[in-house]
């Protein structure tokens, strides 16, 4: 599968990706929208990690051996067969925030307005994550497993 | 304000310099998402805690449009100072601007990149020719169409051998540069520019079959894998030079001056020369690498003749040795010296061309056009019979391909692009590559700033533009029904000159539109 890889060495720390990404996750899709009627009920599913000069988005890996995905003890965490994303089933999840307690990244945050898990869901439905897409420095690349790891 | 106060390090507010211009926020497109805040290294937008809200203060604003370009609802938009002066024909609010800045400051005015004062731009007052009917025209889609650029000393004459029942040349032709398009990348010294910016100008040379120039700023170690397609630079102040440097690349070029500021010495502040660049240049780190006026050792064309050929020693008469000169008003004399000097290649600098960081005085100043400069040049090397003992290059503000044909058309072997080539990997002309501050990471050394550019990304950019200018050189070429940019060469038949005088038309060599 394609995985997401951040490029540290490019990353302005514009944030914009964050931006984008809780504008996806919002109901309306629509930027000025989310912001100043839906910010309470939506999170960027990303966060951007900053020190110093070096910054790099930060979200879920979906790892090959997911941790969360062994954690869950309701099967909400769950692998996504067609694409291999590690997605998280609302309708289940009951909040016991184990996945969270065992990410080894801290990908995953608490829900912004219901007891559920919120994690990067490599945007179902559009061509490129749309961090990807709206990367001003294209730091934030989708690759090849085999292209990853060379 | 006494004395006292001032050497207490107490910095007097500067009344009279007011903001260059206005950043406006539409408050109903604002999301406070603090991006503007995050990229403005002049800080001119704050986030405010207390009120949760975004805003502006001019004052700082260089008009680079980093904030406009990443805002993500479009919400900036950046004007001019609308504060008018009484309209005066001498005094304009630029030059007024200019009298605050230094009652201020008590300073030399500084600038960035090429000549703002709108001088006539004499590309834009020649005209190319295309067939019809009599001479039919090429389409370069269709029939080869050749771009491809040999710079050198060329032989007076060719003397063949018959061997072997075939023939042999038995005359030596000294090395040459071989250029798939014949636009080369200018000399921009890592120091005024970010290692990533460098890096991208050497790379894309590499991937469109032609040079990029070092400038004074020595070769990273990271950067000698692309010597191949490296012109490196002996400047005044011999910043990063040894026998390895010289022998990395391509071609060396012996800088004596730049069109921005002829007659000037570079200023490269000590703050720039961090690690990397004190290594690459071979200065201690954190010093001011000062780049005198003149070379201490040239006086004179013998003078000259003297380095060039300790240097055609040094790198055992393989490379071609190229001196780069401004266009003053002796050019052409000055450039016939070099040639006698034993230059194989003479660059000559226009007065648009840009710069680093330059008194606004010389910037706005000193040096003639490059139009006239290049013709007077190739007319004179050719009077002299000495045009084919080195290729010319014409360098200057060069902005698009139909400058680039003119200027073959004129006499050119080959254009320097740099202030273009800095534009398209991003630069915003906010001429303020003095301050260090580039938001666009080009000319920086901060590192907050640098990662700015990538490198992928800007060298992907740099050779969408030379392919696209390739392209539209072609077509043009086309148009005059001609295949090889070697049959343009030095052809002002295909020029005609609108709204010149006599005496330019006749200095240029070109005849009138209609004749």
């Amino acid at each position: 599968m394609k995985r997401i890889v951040a490029r540290e060495e490019y990353c302005v720390g514009c944030r914009l990706c964050e931006i984008h990404c809780l504008v996806q996750h919002s109901k309306s899709k629509k930027i000025i929208k989310a912001f100043r009627e839906e910010r309470d009920s939506v999170l960027p599913r990303l966060r951007v990690e900053e020190s110093g000069c070096v910054s790099f988005a930060l979200q879920c890996r979906h790892c090959e051996q997911a941790s969360c995905i062994e954690a869950c003890m309701t099967g909400a965490m769950h692998r996504a067969p067609e694409t291999g994303a590690v997605l998280c089933d609302t309708d289940r999840c009951v909040g016991c925030w184990m996945c969270i307690m065992v990410c080894p990244l801290g990908a995953i945050r608490r829900g912004p307005d219901s007891h559920v898990a919120s994690k990067c869901d490599l945007c179902i439905g559009e061509d490129y994550p749309v961090c990807v897409a709206n990367c001003p420095n294209e730091a934030i690349a989708l690759r090849e497993e085999d292209e990853v790891n060379a | 304000m006494n004395e006292k106060d001032r050497k207490d390090g107490f910095q007097p507010r500067q009344w009279l310099v007011e903001p260059d211009f206005v950043v406006e926020r539409d408050p109903e497109k604002c999301i406070q998402c603090q991006v503007c805040v995050r990229q403005c290294a002049n800080d001119v937008h704050r986030y405010d805690e207390d009120d949760e809200t975004v805003s502006s203060d001019s004052s700082p604003c260089v008009g680079c449009h980093r904030c406009a370009s990443l805002c993500p609802t479009g919400a900036i938009s950046i004007k001019r100072s609308e504060l008018d002066f009484r309209p005066h024909g001498n005094w304009t609010a630029a030059a007024l601007r200019n009298v605050y800045k230094q009652a201020e400051t008590g300073g030399i005015l500084l600038a960035g990149m090429g000549n703002d004062q709108g001088l006539p731009v004499y590309w834009d007052r020649l005209l190319l020719n295309a067939s019809q009917v009599t001479n039919p025209s090429i389409d370069p889609l269709r029939e080869p169409m050749e771009t491809l650029t040999h710079l050198g000393r060329k032989p007076d004459r060719l003397r063949l051998l018959e061997r072997d029942g075939g023939v042999a040349l038995a005359t030596r032709i000294e090395p040459q540069l071989e250029l798939q398009v014949p636009v080369m990348f200018s000399a921009m010294s890592y120091g005024s520019i970010s290692y990533h910016a460098s890096m991208a100008l050497a790379r894309a040379a590499s991937e469109a079959g032609t040079y990029a120039n070092t400038g004074e700023g020595g070769l990273h170690r990271d950067i000698r894998p692309f010597g191949d397609n490296m012109i490196v630079q002996v400047a005044s102040g011999r910043f990063g030079v040894d026998s390895e440097y010289l022998n990395s690349a391509a071609a060396v070029e012996i800088k004596i001056g730049q069109g921005a500021k002829p007659g000037i010495g570079g200023h490269l502040p000590g703050e720039k020369v961090d690690g990397a660049v004190s290594e690459t240049r071979m200065i201690p780190e954190g010093t001011d690498a000062l780049s005198p006026a003149p070379h201490h050792d040239i006086y004179s064309i013998e003078d000259l003749r003297q380095l060039i050929y300790s240097i055609k020693e040094a790198t055992l008469y393989e490379k071609p040795v190229s001196v780069k000169i401004a266009a003053v008003h002796n050019v052409a004399a000055i450039a016939s010296g070099c040639v006698r000097a034993g230059a194989d290649i003479v660059a000559i600098d226009g007065c648009r061309g840009g710069t680093g960081a330059a008194p606004t005085m010389i910037r706005n100043n000193v040096g003639i056009p490059i139009e006239f400069a290049l013709a007077a040049v190739d007319s004179r090397l050719r009077e002299e019979g000495i045009r084919n003992q080195a290729s010319v290059i014409a360098a200057g503000g060069f902005r698009c391909s139909a400058d680039v044909v003119k200027a073959i058309a004129l006499g050119a072997d080959a254009v320097y692009l740099g202030t273009v080539a800095l534009v398209a990997m991003g630069c915003h002309m906010c001429q303020k590559c003095y301050t260090g501050k580039c938001n666009w990471g080009i000319a920086t050394q901060d590192p907050y700033l640098t990662r700015r550019l990538n490198p992928d990304m800007a060298t992907r950019r740099l050779v969408n533009l030379l392919r696209a200018w390739k392209l539209e050189i072609k077509e043009m070429m086309g148009g005059m029904g001609i295949n090889a940019i070697e049959s343009l060469r030095g052809n002002r038949e295909h020029l005609r000159g609108v709204g010149l005088t006599d005496r330019e038309l006749r200095i240029l060599d070109v005849k009138a539109a209609g004749e």
